[in-house]
Parts: C-alpha cells; sequence; structure tokens
C-alpha cells in the first residue's frame, strides 16, 4: 500500500431501531408461511413483544449504546426475560415505537404511496411534535390522515394496496403500489424500500445532529443496505443514498449504492476511507437501512420454544468518515483484508485472508487487536431456529487461527474468544449485523482512551443471488489517534 | 465411512463448512455429488 494523502477517521456512527410488531406478518418467512397456513397468525401475533419489552430488551441497549457487549455476560438468560432499565434513547440512537414510524414512513414517502387513517395521524402528530430531528416540513408531509372508510377500500379493491397493522392488529392504513403490473413497484416491495429509506434516514438525522454536523458539508453518501430500489426494467436500479441525503438536508450531496449482500457496509466504509484519503470528498457518510424481510426469520423456533418473536425490530446504520482530525480513530486503509476470487471457500481460507494476513502484513500479532467484531448476530434469535451461535463460531475460528500461527496454545482458546470476540447483540438484519453494530462502541473506547484497535471484518453470501458459487469477505483496523 | 461409488448431497453452512469444499471432500473419496448448496442462516 503506498502512502496515503490524507489519513481517514471515524468522526461518528449512529444507530436507529423501530419497533414494528405489526409488520412482523410481513417478513419473508411469515408471509410464505401464513400463505400456506394462515392460522400460524394467530400464534405469531400471540407472540409479539410490546414496545416497553423491545426497550428493555439487552441485546437492542447494547446496540444503542447503552451496554457495553461484553456486560450482556452479567444480564441472566433468557435476556428477553429482562424488563427493567432500558429507555428510548441511547447514547447511540432510539428506539422508535412502530405508531411513530408509520408516520415517519408517510413523511418518507414521496409519492403518497402510504395512507394513514386519520386519527392515528392526529395522534401520531402529538408524539412526533416531541421527536428532536422532526421537522415543521416533516410534520406537513405527515398530513390530516384518510377517512378509514376510504382506506378500506382501497384495500378491498383488486390487491394493490397492502394493509398497515398495529401489534394489536388494527388496521391504520395501508401502502399501495406504484403500478398495477410491475413485480418491482408491488406494495410489498415499496414497503420494504420505503422502510429502508426511513431508517437510514433516522440514523442520519441522529448522526448529523449529534456530531454537530452542517449536512451541507456533506459532499458524498454511499448507501450499503440490501434493498433493491428500481422498476420492472432495472430492479435494483438503486441510489436510495441520494434519496436519504435529500431527506437529511444534505443539499452539496449525491451518492451511490454500494451492495454486497452482509459485506457491504464494510466495503462501503473501505471505499468511503478512499474518497477522503484521496481528497475527493472530505466528508462522506455511510449507511445502511433496515432489511424487513428478515422480520420474523426464524420465527418459527422462537413459536416452538414458546418466546417472543424477536426478529420485531428494524435498525438502521450511519457513520461519518472524514479527514483526520487529530482525535477521531483512524480508517488504516494499509489494513485491508480481501477475500479475494483465487482465496478459496473453506473458512480457514476466508479468515486467513480477513484476518491473518493484514495481521501478518502490519506486523501485529493476533492479541494486538483488542477486540475483533465479526458476525454480531444476536444468538438469542438464532439459536432457537437450530441456527447456532453465529458469533462464537467466528470467534472460534479466528482463535483456532490464532493457535495454527502459535500465538496461542489451544488451550487458551477459550480465554481468547472471551477476552477479544464478545457476545452477538445485534438484530439479524443482514449487513446491519455484519461487524458494524461495535463501530459506535469502538470508537467511543477509543476516544476515551480504553482500546487501542479493533478490527471489523464482514461475510457476504453471494452465492444466494445464484450468480456465483462464491462468498466474499472484507476487513479493516480501526486504530486509536496516538 | 467408505463413499466410493456412492451418490452424495452436500449442503453447507456459510459460517460451518460450504457446500463447495464439503463436495470436494467427497468427490476426492471417490463420491458422485449430485447436489452442492451452500445455505446462510442469517
Amino acid at each position: 500500500m503506498t502512502q496515503t494523502l490524507v489519513r481517514p477517521v471515524i468522526q461518528g456512527v449512529r444507530y436507529v431501531l423501530a419497533h414494528t410488531p405489526g409488520l412482523v406478518r410481513y417478513g419473508s418467512k411469515p408471509t410464505r408461511e401464513l400463505a400456506q397456513a394462515p392460522g400460524l397468525l394467530d400464534a405469531i401475533n400471540a407472540h409479539l413483544r410490546s414496545y416497553e419489552a423491545a426497550v428493555a430488551y439487552p441485546p437492542n441497549r447494547a446496540f444503542l449504546g447503552a451496554i457495553y457487549p461484553d456486560d450482556l455476560r452479567t444480564y441472566g438468560q433468557p435476556w428477553y426475560k429482562v424488563s427493567e432499565g432500558g429507555q428510548r434513547w441511547g447514547p447511540h440512537g432510539e428506539i422508535m415505537p412502530e405508531g411513530e414510524f408509520y408516520g415517519f414512513l408517510r413523511i418518507c414517502d414521496a409519492f403518497d404511496l402510504v395512507w394513514l387513517e386519520a386519527e392515528f395521524t392526529r395522534v401520531v402528530r402529538t408524539h412526533l411534535t416531541q421527536h428532536p430531528f422532526i421537522s415543521a416540513t416533516d410534520l406537513g408531509r405527515l398530513g390530516e390522515g384518510f377517512p378509514a372508510s376510504k382506506i378500506e377500500a382501497q384495500i378491498a379493491s383488486g390487491g394493490l394496496a397492502l394493509p398497515l397493522f398495529l401489534r394489536d392488529g388494527r388496521v391504520i392504513g395501508c401502502i399501495h403500489a406504484a403500478h398495477d403490473e410491475d413485480g418491482s413497484l408491488a406494495a410489498d416491495v415499496l414497503l420494504e424500500n420505503l422502510a429502508c429509506k426511513a431508517t437510514a434516514t433516522l440514523a442520519l438525522r441522529t448522526l448529523l445532529a449529534h456530531s454537530k454536523t452542517d449536512p451541507t458539508m456533506i459532499e458524498y453518501v454511499l448507501n450499503s443496505g440490501e434493498e433493491a430500489v428500481g422498476d420492472r426494467y432495472q430492479r435494483g436500479g438503486g441510489n436510495l443514498a441520494k434519496a436519504v441525503a435529500e431527506m437529511c438536508g444534505c443539499t452539496m450531496a449525491t451518492g451511490s449504492d454500494i451492495k454486497g449482500f452482509c459485506c457491504g457496509p464494510v466495503h462501503a466504509l473501505a471505499v468511503a476511507g478512499g474518497l477522503v484519503s484521496s481528497r475527493m470528498f472530505r466528508q462522506v457518510v455511510v449507511l445502511g437501512g433496515c432489511s424487513l424481510a428478515k422480520l420474523g426469520m426464524k420465527f418459527r423456533g422462537h413459536l416452538h420454544h414458546d418466546q417472543p418473536i424477536l426478529e420485531d425490530v428494524l435498525a438502521g446504520v450511519a457513520v461519518l468518515v472524514g479527514e483526520d482530525d487529530g482525535r477521531s480513530p483512524v480508517l488504516r486503509l494499509d489494513s485491508l483484508g480481501r477475500h479475494t476470487v483465487g482465496a478459496g471457500s473453506s473458512q480457514q481460507a476466508i479468515f486467513e485472508r480477513l484476518v491473518a494476513e493484514p495481521l501478518q502484513r502490519l506486523n501485529l500479532r493476533f492479541r494486538d487487536i483488542d477486540k475483533y467484531a465479526t458476525e454480531l448476530h444476536n444468538p438469542e434469535v438464532t439459536e432457537p431456529a437450530g441456527s447456532g451461535n453465529v458469533p462464537l463460531l467466528n470467534y472460534r475460528v479466528i482463535g483456532g487461527l490464532a493457535a495454527l500461527h502459535k500465538e496461542i496454545t489451544p488451550a487458551e482458546l477459550p480465554a481468547f474468544v472471551t477476552q477479544h470476540g464478545m457476545p452477538g447483540f445485534s438484530p439479524t438484519q443482514g449487513h446491519i449485523a455484519s461487524a458494524i453494530p461495535f463501530l459506535g462502541h469502538a470508537v467511543d473506547r477509543m476516544l476515551a482512551g480504553q482500546m487501542q484497535r479493533a478490527m471489523f471484518l464482514a461475510k457476504g453470501s453471494l452465492f444466494l443471488g445464484r450468480m456465483t458459487q462464491m462468498a466474499d469477505g472484507l476487513s479493516f483496523i480501526l486504530e486509536r489517534q496516538p | 465411512m467408505n463413499i466410493k461409488g456412492k451418490k452424495v448431497i452436500a449442503l453447507g453452512e456459510r459460517d460451518g463448512i460450504q457446500g463447495t469444499a464439503l463436495a470436494e471432500c467427497a468427490r476426492s473419496a471417490g463420491a458422485e455429488v449430485v447436489l452442492q448448496m451452500t445455505h446462510c442462516f442469517v
């Protein structure tokens, strides 16, 4: 790697959760299962959590910065039985209730797709008026709402409008298809994309406000989410980045999307670092909105164990990458680990490229990395469905690699995993769960002088799209300023 | 286990062992891989 002109730094990271139990039925898995067995809906509805329970849920609090991931070990499991101690706002962002989120969906809707019932709109307006990042212009976009009878008529007329439900089953509105023959503009697809826009917008507004950044100073926005925005002629046309920038007052920005399944955000951060380093742009935002399709993905396992359906939140993230300010943690561009085409597909081959090779290049040892941030999916979501503890699996591979390189003994593996790993705490929101949930914690710790460096590594399941059998992966090291 | 001459379905997992790796092992042991697939459970 040649010497860079400017060192890129992470100047801020913010997150958002939206608690949307009423949308769980529209996750991909519940949608498919309900089509086969409509009677399942009663069981699903009976296992939806209250907002208060989602606020108190320790992994959600860790996601929003209120609990350091290691400290989750001090909470007895199952975590979903913790009923106290949470707040709407954490240090890194908020968890928004579903009513307000529906209101914000309407605010983000530029095509009059979302119709909300008038009385519901009135109530939501009173709440959103109190929100620190909702403006008078936003409240104007919310409008006055529609009569319930008109919404019912839309839902009843030909299936082009999808009803929007609250957790209690009440219909409070609908979202329309934008074309009667275009599957890319069907109501369910537009709901996914609009929810993605809304969560990314909330995350970016929070980031700009908390970092006291003038939105007009942002020159470029990279969106890294898993949505596919487009129409019948270009199904993944994209550039949700610019749509979000518009919603956040970034009038001097343009942007584009970087796609890579779950690996998208880490690719986008690497590219953002390069754009800043080359002085092409001084400040670049990397963002990712939610994956609505993954709501209720493991609901069968949760019902089987008679536990709440924990995939009831939508997530978003926004990261500000800027020029070296002498303070913020450095995104080391000389530390990139790449899973190249010729690298091979075994776990060992992937982790050699993502972890061992960059360490060797920088003359660092495995233990020189304070924390490895890998796939951080909450095991309480995945284990009941038989999908295992994903972060633990990854940490054992990294520890095993350290043992292969003779840097630890096999007996030291469990301690290595505990010390350099962390419990999973992220919602299973695809790209969101891959490494970046720890970025905010790492920045906090480095600014406080409590952490020297962390490695962020993500993997993408490219084979899911059936264009290649390959997976993908990228990693980088974040380092405290001297 | 001797799988020489047997037909094999190789189902892998992204965070475990991928289908391509399983299939390669099975082929090297003389099996015929009739389907290989890798799943992602998250």
